[in-house]
């Protein structure tokens, strides 16, 4: 007990280092490559908060994908800001910076550190009563995993929205192109023109990546994973075959494209409606058919998921279709 | 204190100080991280909640599962809302380039 506390103490240090060398190095590079090492020793601290899920989505898209986008947005900058050293920088403030205004914010973001720390020392003791609930009703959905089942039966339009919210985040990313790359190629992710340590890494990885993928996917049923860590796993193997320039970014304009994003949402809606149509509810799923029903909506979120993430990090379109 | 007690007051710590920068740091990326930070820690404290309202599930120990999706959904709906804020930063950046330089050498090059 003393030594798992012990244990808890050090990954809390180094938690809080790197979450201040986050918030406060001067480098921009250096602030984002310490908030993927955040991410990952944060899914350790999930790991250790019996939180095996959530652990396995904040390496995959908390760490790791966030990062990615994050360092190519300072990278771009920094090279812009090299190639215009006198250009003036665009900056977000309130117009006066006087000493005692950071004072005042530094004590208000105290008082909210204090207040929480309060809260969290004097909280009650717990009901465990929804574990329990949720522990009786899973057998009806045929799943091992409670998680899984919170997610696609018990809070199914959650979910729903969730998957939604990705494909409108993706509308919305598109929608900022220029008037003449509308419906082109996002710009192109390869990193170097010829690096053979990339080629071989994008050519050795990926088949034991999606075969992990996949297992996530199969696997969330009845153990720690499901559609959104297997989707983003996938989504992280396209990008790593992207950027080592073994495949092109499509148009986003490709129908078939636009079919893999929307299928996920629109067959979970559809199952959903059918669901009420056939007097189970919104959502609901008819006896015995719950597994098998979860799984297709699983199936299809997950390559949804997959090309929606990987659309996402490549960014708006840049050039223009040939016409 | 238990484990998860620590887990918690570290967390109301990260939210002060990411807190702190998403609102003084004027540059915009600076801005996004930090509050991609403070969204983290706000996820652990919850994560902290659901620890304590655990119980054991075969005789494992397992944190509340309906507070783990919806962690589980905020990561997504977080990641989601970042891509979206770096779009506009970078189409911002890029537009400010051009008004001031007047030419088009800002476009991210291929």
């Amino acid at each position: 007990m003393t030594l798992t506390l012990f244990a808890d103490l050090g990954l809390l240090i180094i938690l809080l280092g790197l979450a201040i060398i986050t918030a406060f190095a001067r480098p921009a590079f250096v602030a984002v490559a310490a908030y993927m090492a955040y991410g990952l020793v944060m899914a350790l601290a999930w790991v250790r908060l019996a939180a095996v899920d959530v652990a396995l989505t904040e390496a995959a898209i908390g760490s790791g994908l966030t990062g990615m986008l994050l360092l190519g947005a300072v990278a771009w900058n920094q090279r812009q800001t090299e190639a215009h050293p006198r250009r003036r920088q665009i900056r977000l403030q309130v117009p006066a910076t006087h000493p005692l205004l950071i004072i005042v914010v530094a004590a208000v973001c105290a008082g909210v550190s204090a207040v929480l720390a309060w809260v969290v020392v004097t909280l009650p003791e717990p009901p465990t009563l929804q574990v329990e609930q949720v522990r009786l009703a899973l057998p009806a959905t045929g799943l091992g995993n409670p998680v899984t089942g919170v997610l696609l039966a018990f809070r199914a339009i959650d979910t729903l929205l969730e998957s939604v919210v990705l494909v409108f985040a993706l509308v919305g990313v598109w929608s900022l192109a220029d008037d003449a790359a509308w419906g082109g190629r996002p710009r192109s992710l390869r990193l170097v023109q010829h690096s053979h340590a990339l080629t071989l890494l994008g050519q050795l990885l990926p088949p034991f990546g999606v075969l992990m993928g996949l297992y996530l996917f199969w696997a969330g049923a009845d153990a720690p994973g499901g559609a959104f860590q297997g989707g983003t796993l996938l989504a992280a193997m396209w990008v790593l075959a992207l950027s080592a320039g073994l495949a092109k970014v499509p148009a986003v304009s490709n129908r078939q494209l636009r079919l893999l994003i929307s299928i996920g949402s629109l067959l979970f809606l559809a199952i959903g409606l059918a669901g009420w149509a056939g007097g189970v509810g919104f959502l609901g799923y008819p006896a015995g058919w719950s597994k098998a029903l979860i799984l297709i909506i699983e199936a299809t979120l997950t390559l949804s998921i997959a090309v929606t993430l990987g659309m996402l990090v490549a960014g708006r379109p840049h050039r223009a279709l040939p016409r | 204190m238990v484990a998860s007690t620590w887990f918690g007051l570290g967390a109301a710590l990260i939210i002060g100080l990411s807190l702190f920068q998403v609102i003084i740091n004027p540059e915009p990326l600076r801005k996004v991280l930090a509050f991609n930070l403070l969204g983290s820690a706000v996820f652990v404290l919850f994560g902290v909640l659901a620890r304590r309202g655990g119980g054991r599930i075969d005789g494992v120990a397992f944190a509340d599962p309906v507070p783990q999706a919806l962690i589980i959904t905020g990561l997504v709906v977080a990641f989601a809302a970042t891509v979206l804020a770096v779009a506009l930063v970078l189409r911002l950046l890029q537009a400010e380039c051009a008004t001031q330089d007047h030419d088009t050498e800002c476009r991210i090059d291929d």
